[in-house]
C-alpha cells in the first residue's frame, strides 16, 4: 500500500531469512573480517581475469546462501543482482550458472537495495514466495572500466573511494523459515538528485543529496523521526559524503551523526588501509548488510534499521561529455519482529 | 520535514569545498622534487658511466633506453604504481613516467588479446601526449623556419 509521497508499506513484511558474504583479500584485513562468511586470497582467485574472478566470488556468494538455506535452484522463484560493469555481465555470468528465472539489474552502488525492493515487492504482490537479491563489485574490474589502469603510477584524489571487493546476497521469504526474525515493512524507491557535483573523484558528495532526500522523504512518509530506528545506514557515502549528508541534516535542524553508519566507512580502517575516504561499489553494502549488520539484526542488538544505498547514476562517456553526475538513494526499513 | 533541498548548485559546491581535506601539497612537492630528483641523478650516473665507453650521443642513447627499462620493469612488478603514489609528479615527468603510461595499460588489456586489446588501448594514456607534443613540436619548428629568415 502507498502511503504518503513515495512510500511502500509491506502487508506481507517479507523476511529476510538468510544472507550470504564474501570479500576480497583487502576486505578481509578490516575491522569487519569476523562477520564475513568467506574470502578469496588474491584479486585474482585462480581467474585469468578480474571480471571472471568478480563473477566467480559473486556465484560462490549465491551457492553459499543455498546451502545455508539448505535450498536448490527449483525452490527460487527468482534472483535480482547486479553489479557496476557494462551490461551487468559479473551478474550474468555468474547466474548462468543457475537455474532459475533472473532480472539484471543496474542502480550503481544503489543495487543492493533496489534488489531488496523489488524481491519484497514480488513477495507483496503473492506472485513470488523466495527471492534472492544480490550484488557485487571488485576493485580491479571496476577501476578499469571507471579510472586509470592498475599500474599507472598517479595520486588519488582525497575524496576518492576505494571500490569493495565483495558480494553480498540475501533470501527473500513469505514465511518464516529461519530464526531470523527481520523483516522488510517499508521500502522507499528514490529520486533522482543532482546538485551539480561533476567530480568523479568524489561521488560521495555526489551522492549525499540523493540520501538526504529518500531518507527524509522516508520519515514524512511514514510520520516516523530519526530516533525511531536504531541506526540509519547508508551504503557508501565515505567520510567525505557523510559529512555531507549530516550537514545537510543540519539545514533541517536535525541530527543524524549519531545515528548514522555508513558501510564504506567501516569496511576498512581508514586510517591504516589507504583508501582515502572509504569504501564504494554495490559490494560494499552487500556484504557489509550481508555480513555484519544481518548478524546484528539476528542477535538483536540492532532491531530497527534504515537501510538507504546510494548509487552514482554516471558512466566516464557522461563524465567526458561535462555532464554532472545524477544519483539515487532507495531505503528500505527492516524491523526485528517482537 | 522537507525532503526538497533549497539550495543551489553553488552552495552545496561551497559546501563541499568546505568539507574537502585539503591535499598535503607541501608534502607532495617534497616527495616529488626528491624522486624526481633522484631519478634524474640515476639518469646522470649512467650517463657518465657510459660516456666512459661511447661517446656523448650514444650515451644518451644508452641512457634513455635504460630508464625506461628499468620503469617497465617496476611497473611490470607492480612498484612504479606504488612509488607514484609517493612521488607524483616526480615520477610522471621523467621519461620514467612516460613508460609506466604505456606499459600500464598495456598489462592491463592484455585480456582482450593481443590486437584488440593490448594494441589497440597501450596508447591510452600516452596517446594524447604524443599527439599534442608532436603537433605543437611541428607548429614550433614552422615558426623557427620563418623566424630564421627574420633575424
Amino acid at each position: 500500500m502507498k502511503i504518503g509521497k513515495q512510500t511502500f508499506k509491506l502487508e506481507s513484511m517479507p523476511y529476510i531469512s538468510y544472507t550470504s558474504s564474501i570479500v576480497g583479500p583487502k576486505e578481509v584485513q578490516g575491522p569487519l573480517s569476523s562477520f564475513f562468511d568467506t574470502h578469496i586470497n588474491d584479486v585474482w582467485d585462480k581467474e585469468k581475469t578480474f571480471e571472471k574472478c568478480e563473477s566467480k566470488m559473486l556465484k560462490t556468494c549465491i551457492s553459499n546462501l543455498e546451502k545455508k538455506a539448505n535450498i536448490k535452484d527449483d525452490d527460487i522463484d527468482i534472483i535480482f543482482s547486479g553489479d557496476l560493469l557494462n551490461q551487468c555481465i559479473s551478474s550474468d555470468f555468474a547466474i548462468r550458472n543457475f537455474n532459475v528465472p533472473f532480472l539484471g539489474l543496474f542502480g550503481a552502488c544503489s543495487t543492493f537495495c533496489e534488489g531488496l525492493l523489488l524481491s519484497s515487492v514480488m513477495i507483496e504482490s503473492n506472485l513470488a514466495n523466495t527471492v534472492i537479491c544480490s550484488a557485487s563489485s571488485h576493485f580491479c574490474s571496476a577501476e578499469r572500466q571507471f579510472r586509470m589502469p592498475l599500474e599507472h603510477g598517479n595520486q588519488r584524489s582525497t575524496t576518492a573511494q576505494a571500490t569493495v571487493t565483495g558480494a553480498g546476497a540475501a533470501l527473500i521469504t513469505k514465511e518464516k523459515i529461519s530464526s531470523s526474525n527481520a523483516r522488510i515493512t517499508y521500502v522507499t524507491p528514490g529520486k533522482i538528485q543532482d546538485l551539480g557535483v561533476k567530480d568523479m573523484a568524489n561521488m560521495g558528495a555526489a551522492m549525499a543529496p540523493a540520501a538526504f532526500n529518500t531518507i527524509a522523504q522516508h520519515l514524512t512518509d511514514t510520520k516516523r523521526d530519526i530516533d525511531y530506528y536504531d541506526a540509519i545506514i547508508t551504503g557508501d557515502l565515505g567520510e567525505h559524503g557523510s559529512k555531507m549528508l549530516h550537514d545537510l541534516f543540519k539545514l533541517e535542524n536535525i541530527d543524524i551523526s549519531k545515528k548514522h553508519i555508513d558501510c564504506g566507512c567501516i569496511i576498512y580502517d581508514l586510517k591504516k588501509q589507504d583508501v582515502n575516504c572509504g569504501g564504494s561499489g554495490c559490494g560494499c553494502i552487500a556484504s557489509v548488510f550481508s555480513g555484519y549488520f544481518f548478524n546484528e539484526l539476528t542477535a538483536k542488538n540492532i532491531n530497527k534499521i534504515l537501510l538507504v544505498a546510494t548509487g552514482a547514476l554516471m558512466s566516464p562517456i557522461s563524465s567526458g561529455q561535462g555532464e554532472s553526475i545524477p544519483s539515487i538513494a532507495h531505503a528500505i526499513a527492516i524491523e526485528n519482529e517482537v | 520535514m522537507n525532503s526538497n533541498l533549497n539550495i543551489t548548485n553553488s552552495e552545496y559546491d561551497q559546501m563541499i569545498s568546505k568539507n574537502t581535506k585539503k591535499s598535503p601539497i607541501a608534502k607532495n612537492i617534497f616527495f616529488a622534487f626528491l624522486i624526481g630528483g633522484l631519478i634524474c641523478v640515476l639518469g646522470q650516473l649512467i650517463f657518465n658511466f657510459s660516456l666512459k665507453y661511447v661517446d656523448k650521443e650514444t650515451a644518451s642513447t644508452i641512457t634513455s633506453i635504460s630508464l625506461i627499462f628499468l620503469s617497465a620493469f617496476l611497473t611490470a612488478i607492480n612498484l612504479y604504481s606504488r612509488l607514484g603514489k609517493i612521488a607524483g609528479a616526480g615520477s610522471t615527468i621523467p621519461i620514467t613516467g612516460f613508460a609506466n603510461s604505456i606499459v600500464s595499460p598495456a598489462i592491463e588489456f592484455k585480456s582482450e588479446g593481443f590486437i584488440l586489446g593490448l594494441g589497440s588501448n597501450m596508447f591510452k594514456v600516452a596517446g594524447p601526449v604524443l599527439v599534442y607534443g608532436i603537433t605543437s613540436s611541428i607548429i614550433l619548428g614552422i615558426i623557427y623556419y620563418f623566424l630564421k629568415f627574420i633575424l
